[in-house]
């Protein structure tokens, strides 16, 4: 059995520190989540309005969201914009402005999606039921596209999640760079380090949104 | 261009698995059944970037010695490969029984069923599906340059270093990543609106 390198999580306070990471990974996709949740509604609102400058608008948006590569777009902000407009960002300010401005864009995508998939004559018998305009998208329209969102928001959590392991790349200290530190702290003592440490790194991002995964299926199937 | 050879070839080996995946789960041979599903939930829920380092970092202290270029296809075929069996596999499952049953009184035998009757309407269904997955696959190669591969990310990073035009680098980079992506995109939605009028004639 050669050393796998475990111990080294229980030298200290290094656990802590690698929860500590993880911590900061969580705060930054929560704060992104929160922000793109509330955006992309009204993306999404945009994209089924019909007016066709917004429409065109929003399309060309969520293209270029799709097509660029999360760490190009990170990089863009952190170093391109930094720049250009020669402001000051801090490596976790600007990942939450791209995981936002990413966010946004998907879920504005399913948002129009859910909306889309209402049938229309759902519309027209509140209609002839005498219901106000409000008063459909409260009682007709909202309940059931929350429903058909829920579980593919969450995926989208999920998806947010681990794209944050990405953040290490412009310098914000969360848990990849916390097991960097370690191991290499560690490199004398114990020279396995590297794939106890990984190994843990890899369990936490599992047991981090393997839950929402399973939660967000639950649901689909529930409310199919 | 490392970038688009490293994806093509990963995005080759995650649809083989994804289809082998797929056969197991749809012949549901036991065991291997229950260790495919554990496969695509471990990989589903695990950061690509996490995945390549422990590749990487980590197996080489237990001996088992990799470069960086087999890494990288390695890690992008164990990520890929997952998420090309639950395309396949949502594919599969949207064809409706009664095919499989009008298919099996006509006298088809199980393979005959697979090959003639729902691979075509499940090929049709998971295309989106399957096409959003290689642009997703094709755009996770930028994570790659943290296992100091020379990819596009690497190089603009390395040319920010040499020359200090940050500006520059960067806008290279953006023109290159949308020279591989759109053409893909755009082939994708016109593949994807034939093979719907193929499969519906709708």
């Amino acid at each position: 059995m050669p050393d796998l390198g475990l111990n080294v999580l229980f030298k200290g306070k290094n656990l802590a520190r690698l929860l500590g990471g993880l911590g900061v990974a969580l705060k930054i996709s929560l704060l992104s989540v929160v922000i793109s949740i509330v955006l992309g509604i009204v993306v999404g609102l945009l994209m089924t309005w019909k007016n066709p400058i917004s429409r065109a608008l929003m399309r060309c948006y969520l293209e270029i969201v799709r097509i660029m590569p999360q760490m190009v777009l990170l990089f863009l902000v952190y170093f391109g914009t930094t720049r250009i407009f020669g402001w000051n960002l801090s490596g976790e300010t600007s990942s939450v402005i791209v995981f936002s401005f990413w966010g946004a864009a998907e879920m504005g995508d399913l948002v129009r999606g859910a909306l889309i998939s209402i049938p229309r004559h759902q519309y027209e018998s509140a209609a002839a039921l005498g219901l106000s305009g409000g008063q459909t998208y409260r009682y007709i329209v909202l309940p059931q596209t929350v429903r058909r969102l829920i579980p593919l928001s969450m995926n989208l959590i999920t998806r947010m999640i681990k794209t944050t392991s990405l953040v290490l790349m412009i310098g914000v200290v969360e848990v990849l760079k916390v097991s960097q530190q370690i191991i290499e702290a560690n490199r004398m003592s114990s020279p396995n380090a590297a794939f106890g440490v990984y190994l843990t790194v890899f369990a936490l991002y599992f047991f981090a949104c393997w839950p929402i995964s399973l939660l967000a299926g639950f649901l689909e199937k529930r409310w199919r | 261009m490392l970038t688009l050879q490293i994806g093509v070839l990963g995005i080759l080996a995650s649809i083989a698995i994804g289809i082998v995946c797929t056969m197991i789960q749809y012949f549901k041979v036991p065991f291997v059944r229950k260790a495919v599903s554990v496969y695509v939930e471990i990989s589903r829920n695990t950061p690509l970037l996490i995945q390549l380092f422990f590749i990487y970092y980590g197996l080489p202290k237990i001996g088992i010695r990799t470069n960086p270029y087999a890494c990288g296809v390695a890690g992008l075929a164990f990520l890929g490969g997952s998420y090309m069996t639950e395309a396949f596999r949502s594919g599969i499952e949207a064809v409706d029984r009664v095919q499989t049953e009008s298919a099996a009184s006509l006298g088809l035998s199980g393979i005959q069923i697979l090959r003639y009757v729902i691979f075509p309407q499940a090929l049709t269904i998971s295309f989106p599906a399957f096409m959003a997955n290689v642009i997703f696959l094709l755009k996770e190669t930028s994570v790659f340059s943290a296992i100091s591969l020379m990819d596009l990310m690497f190089t603009a990073k390395d040319l920010i270093g040499l020359y200090y035009q940050t500006t520059e680098s960067l806008f290279l980079l953006v023109v290159f990543y949308l020279l591989i992506l759109l053409p893909v995109s755009v082939l994708g939605s016109i593949i994807e609106r034939r093979m719907r009028y193929a499969g519906f004639g709708s």
